[in-house]
């Protein structure tokens, strides 16, 4: 297991290496690139050249590669040329992670708590109206394009349920600790500061749930349906356990493993559709740098936010794999 | 009064846009206390249905019901599916064929055993381990306190088998079905299944059902026999009976099949020709006919009806005439 | 974002169910799925509707006739009045026409993402499932560094690395990310046949290693490759809305397309929702089409279904 990590965790340190190369190969080749974003279009050729030697522009493209490697081993990304122009990109990140995690925590919690149960009801009554009803609303569900459905909430539900339309933002007078709106209101005790923080939270997480939703569900339904298609859920019922029990030691623990695998890779759909949800709501998260970072091409924070994208979703993943073998003892004990 | 009496079981499948099926046909027979009773035919003749409808573990939706099993008086087909999860595990245990897929593999053992014992005789926990770990060490496993807390794929095929007869007569049911319980095993295996099965059921006092295509596991076994085919029981006579004179074809061409190691050199074995896809339905007439050496035109014409021969039930216009040699009688 | 397809371990399970036997099986149950018949009912009108667009739309979905109806000060668009049943856009062109011939634009943002995607997939899989060694590691690391990438958030940074965008780089941004998903896909489903009776009987025979590959393989790949198409089909063009809403998409909107048209109006969400909801309905309800289409032949081609 442990041996299994490390390998796992190496193949990540090559998947980073690989993919800024990539990235910074591909940026600092563009025509226009940082020099114009900084000064802009009209920009004299004389003050061109120069800003083009003081960054080191002129150096070819692996030069530039190890020694940005090099600044980037002491924290140094760069600096942002868009989103907030003239802070450093780490101190971006680490600014809008919070708000960011916050976000895709609700939204995967959401996604998980309707979308588990009502995919075992749905497996349960297979081939009645509430099986296919759901079936065809979560294939409506990832048909809908995230930003659209946002702003649909947005709309229609601030307006009728008197819910935040935008997302909480960071310069309200409430003490930060962690970062985390939620977390500090608790931590602090000002309550009122995490009601208001969960608030906020309704509308974007629901519009952040969706597809993770849709997905979960169709996968648990599926899982599910395997399941009670096996032996031992016959001898279980033949042992004529409650049927709490059943659904509980001897259906659900076995359709975790696929359901598990699914709640990991839709962190990758959390961490895209949270560019476009941050957006509408104007929540000041990592993905509203991103958004903002591709609208005015701010390669220094596109790189850094892209690669820390990377890592948490590949660690997220390493995690589930690494949660099977408390979930499956056929791992464990192999 | 016996212990269960089925009376006229039928079940049909019925799916959307097909036909509907028959796969129990009017099945009737009883079970006396502490009796022994074999279901015997072919895969396909209905003989897990028949069992898995005595448990009420047919699927709700898609399969038809009907007639009388009364166990202790009650008909079980009458209970709700409440009453009926009190008596499954209980009143009536089961062991099902392949001990590798019929038990949980993210489970460990012990508490496969005690979840049972903790439901119907409401042990607390560690009572219910100490039980489970007696019942483990009756059922011939070794080592039973490193088993309780192994997985299913730690154990051994004859062993997981084991572990599901300790299940089932862990609340000391009146009555256990057992189907197929040694078909996925290996021969060395299968004897000692049965020994053990033979032991416990003898000292609990239970009644078997067991259900088999394997006339070796009826001999050792059953003192009362019903020969399945196609839904319907062909035959029905005591152990002895029914070996020494077999009189439907069915069940003469069965034992004529087995090889037999008294049997001189040079003797051919002698299959049933055909297989059941080639059966007629009961309606028009007796369903093995076209199978049958003995078949004449009445039984594609007229259904047999089940009479009475001295002790024996039987279903069939022209039934093997007694002491008649199986070589001969059904050339391949 | 495939239902749950995106990525390693779905993607092998798809590539399991290869086999041409089963073609004959599943399209009998497909012809009774009524979900499937709607699907393809939605997808046949969608596409009839995109190639005659040209002659269905009432005005050229590019003029301006109505720019004198376009009050930006208040916020005024044309109303629906007659001639023009949806009224004008902020430039005052024809809404229902730009709908109608939208749907062209959207039909080749579809197909021709699934197309590169698709080609690209064929000669990355083929190539590493067939020769196997270091080609077959070498292809799937690239593969498996693509893949490390949240599929949508890896197009969002591919369109944002072209200079000047347009219709080509979007549906480049869209294909590219699933590349390495048909990869993988045929890879898989290549290597389960490599040792599968036919292919070893093709050898004993003395075909040749390509021939084996084009005759006898690929051709047994093609129906999760068919159902993979289908869902990209849907996904590409969700996607490529997604690439308009930040500003990645092809600013030149002489010819619209729907997911340019919805992208576009996100600043007159409140005043103008109907500028947005009438692509939005056509997005969901195509997309919707290709999804019912590709999940109804992922079941009927699943070998657990066969009975």
């Amino acid at each position: 297991m442990l041996r299994y990590t490390i390998r796992r965790l190496i193949q990540l340190v090559g998947v980073v290496l690989v993919l800024s190369l990539l990235l910074f190969a591909w940026m600092r080749l563009l025509p226009g690139g940082p020099v114009s974003a900084l000064l802009g279009e009209r920009a004299t050729p004389e003050s061109r050249a120069a800003l083009t030697k003081q960054l080191g522009l002129d150096q070819p493209i692996i030069v530039q590669y190890f020694k940005f490697l090099g600044r980037a081993a002491t924290g140094d990304f760069g600096v942002s040329t868009g989103v907030q122009p003239g802070d450093s990109a780490l101190e971006i990140f680490l600014q809008r992670f919070p708000a960011t995690i916050e976000l895709s925590f609700f939204a995967i919690v959401i996604a998980i708590a309707i979308g588990v149960p009502l995919g075992y009801l749905a497996a349960k009554r297979r081939g009645g109206w509430f099986d296919n009803f759901s079936v065809i609303g979560s294939l409506i569900g990832v048909a809908v394009p995230v930003f659209f459905l946002a702003y649909v909430l947005k709309d229609a539900a601030s307006v009728g349920l008197g819910l935040p339309s935008q997302g909480r933002q960071g310069d309200i007078n409430a003490t930060r600790v962690t970062g985390f709106f939620t977390l500090d209101g608790i931590l602090t005790g000002e309550w009122d500061a995490t009601l208001d923080a969960l608030e906020h939270l309704i509308l974007p997480s629901i519009a952040l749930a969706t597809i993770p939703f849709a997905v979960i569900f169709r996968i648990t339904r599926a899982a599910v349906l395997d399941v009670l298609d096996e032996d031992f859920v016959r001898t279980a019922e033949a042992k004529g356990l409650t049927a709490q029990l059943i659904r509980r030691r001897h259906v659900l623990r076995n359709a975790m493993l696929p359901v598990v695998t699914t709640i990991g890779l839709q962190t990758g759909a959390l961490l895209s559709g949270a560019v476009l949800t941050e957006k509408v709501f104007s929540i000041p998260g990592v993905g509203q740098a991103l958004a903002i970072g591709f609208e005015r091409r701010d390669y220094p924070v596109l790189l850094l936010l892209i690669i820390m994208a990377t890592i948490v979703y590949v660690v997220v993943n390493l995690l589930v794999d690494l949660s099977y073998a408390l979930i499956d003892p056929r791992i464990r004990t192999r | 009064m016996a212990l269960l009496e089925v009376r006229d079981l039928t079940v049909v499948f019925q799916r959307k846009g097909e036909e509907p099926f028959r796969a129990v046909d009017g099945v009737s027979f009883d079970v006396e206390p502490g009796q022994t009773v074999g279901l015997v035919g072919e895969s396909g003749c209905g003989k897990s249905v028949t069992s898995l409808a005595i448990m009420g573990l047919l699927p709700k939706r898609g399969a038809k019901v009907t007639g009388t099993v009364s166990y202790d008086g009650t008909d079980l087909l009458k209970l709700s599916d409440r009453e009926m999860r009190d008596r499954r595990g209980r009143d009536l245990g089961m062991v099902f064929q392949d001990p590798l897929s019929s038990l949980n593999p993210v489970v460990p053992i012990g508490l496969q055993v005690t979840e049972v014992l903790e439901r119907h005789r409401g042990m607390p926990r560690k009572e219910a381990m100490i039980e489970a770990k007696n019942l483990l060490d009756k059922v011939g496993i070794p080592d039973p306190n490193r088993r309780l807390k192994e997985y299913p794929h730690q154990l051994s095929g004859g062993m997981r088998q084991r572990a599901l007869i300790a299940i089932a007569l862990a609340c000391r049911p009146k009555l256990l079905i057992a189907d197929e319980p040694t078909t996925a095993l290996d021969v060395t295996i299968q004897a000692q299944i049965l020994t053990v099965m033979k032991e416990l059921v003898q000292d609990l006092g239970t009644a078997l059902v067991m259900i088999t295509h394997d006339l070796g596991v009826v001999a050792g076994l059953c003192d009362e026999v019903n020969v399945l085919y196609a839904g319907k029981v062909v035959e029905k006579a005591m152990r002895h009976p029914l070996f020494s004179e077999p009189r439907h074809p069915y069940t003469h061409g069965l034992l004529a099949s087995i090889p037999r190691l008294d049997a001189a050199r040079g003797e051919k074995l002698t299959p049933i020709k055909g297989s059941v896809s080639d059966n007629i339905p009961w309606a028009q007439g007796c369903a093995f006919a076209p199978r049958c050496p003995n078949a004449l035109d009445v039984c594609v014409q007229v259904t047999p009806a089940e009479e009475d021969q001295l002790g024996r039930l039987l279903r069939c216009h022209n039934p093997v005439v007694p002491g008649t040699p199986a070589a001969e009688e059904v050339p391949v | 974002m495939t239902l749950g397809v995106s990525k390693k371990e779905k993607i092998d399970d798809l590539a399991e169910s290869a086999g041409v036997s089963l073609a004959a099986s599943a399209w009998k149950r497909l012809r009774r799925s009524p979900v499937f018949l709607i699907g393809a009912v939605i997808i046949g009108i969608f596409i009839v509707v995109s190639l005659l667009s040209p002659w269905l739309a009432p005005h050229n979905p590019s003029d301006p006739m109505l720019i004198d109806q376009v009050v930006k000060a208040r916020n005024e668009i044309p109303p629906p009045q007659p001639g023009h049943p949806l009224g004008g856009d902020l430039q005052g062109r024809d809404f229902l026409s730009r709908l109608l011939v939208g749907s062209q634009q959207t039909l080749i943002v579809g197909v021709g993402a699934t197309l590169i995607g698709l080609t690209g997939g064929l000669i990355l899989g083929t190539l590493a499932g067939a020769l196997g060694g270091w080609v077959d590691s070498t292809v799937m690391r690239l593969v498996d560094v693509m893949l490390s990438l949240p599929s949508l958030l890896l197009a969002f940074s591919i369109a944002a690395m072209f200079a000047k965008p347009s219709q080509f780089t979007v549906i480049l941004a869209v294909a590219i990310v699933q590349i390495p998903v048909f990869a993988r896909l045929l890879r898989g489903s290549m290597l389960a046949q490599r040792h599968s009776d036919h292919v070893l009987a093709a050898t004993a025979l003395g075909v040749k290693k390509g021939a084996i590959v084009f005759r006898h393989m690929l051709p047994n790949s093609l129906s999760p490759v068919i159902v993979q198409s289908t869902l990209v089909l849907a996904t590409a063009i969700i996607e490529a809305a997604a690439l308009s809403f930040l500003g990645l998409g092809n600013p030149d909107d002489r010819i619209p397309e729907w997911g340019q048209m919805l992208g576009d109006v996100q600043n007159v969400f409140d005043t103008h929702p109907h500028l947005a909801a009438y692509p939005a309905i056509c997005i969901i309800i195509v997309a919707l089409g290709f999804t019912l289409m590709g999940e109804t032949l992922r079941e009927a081609l699943d070998p657990k279904n066969r009975r």
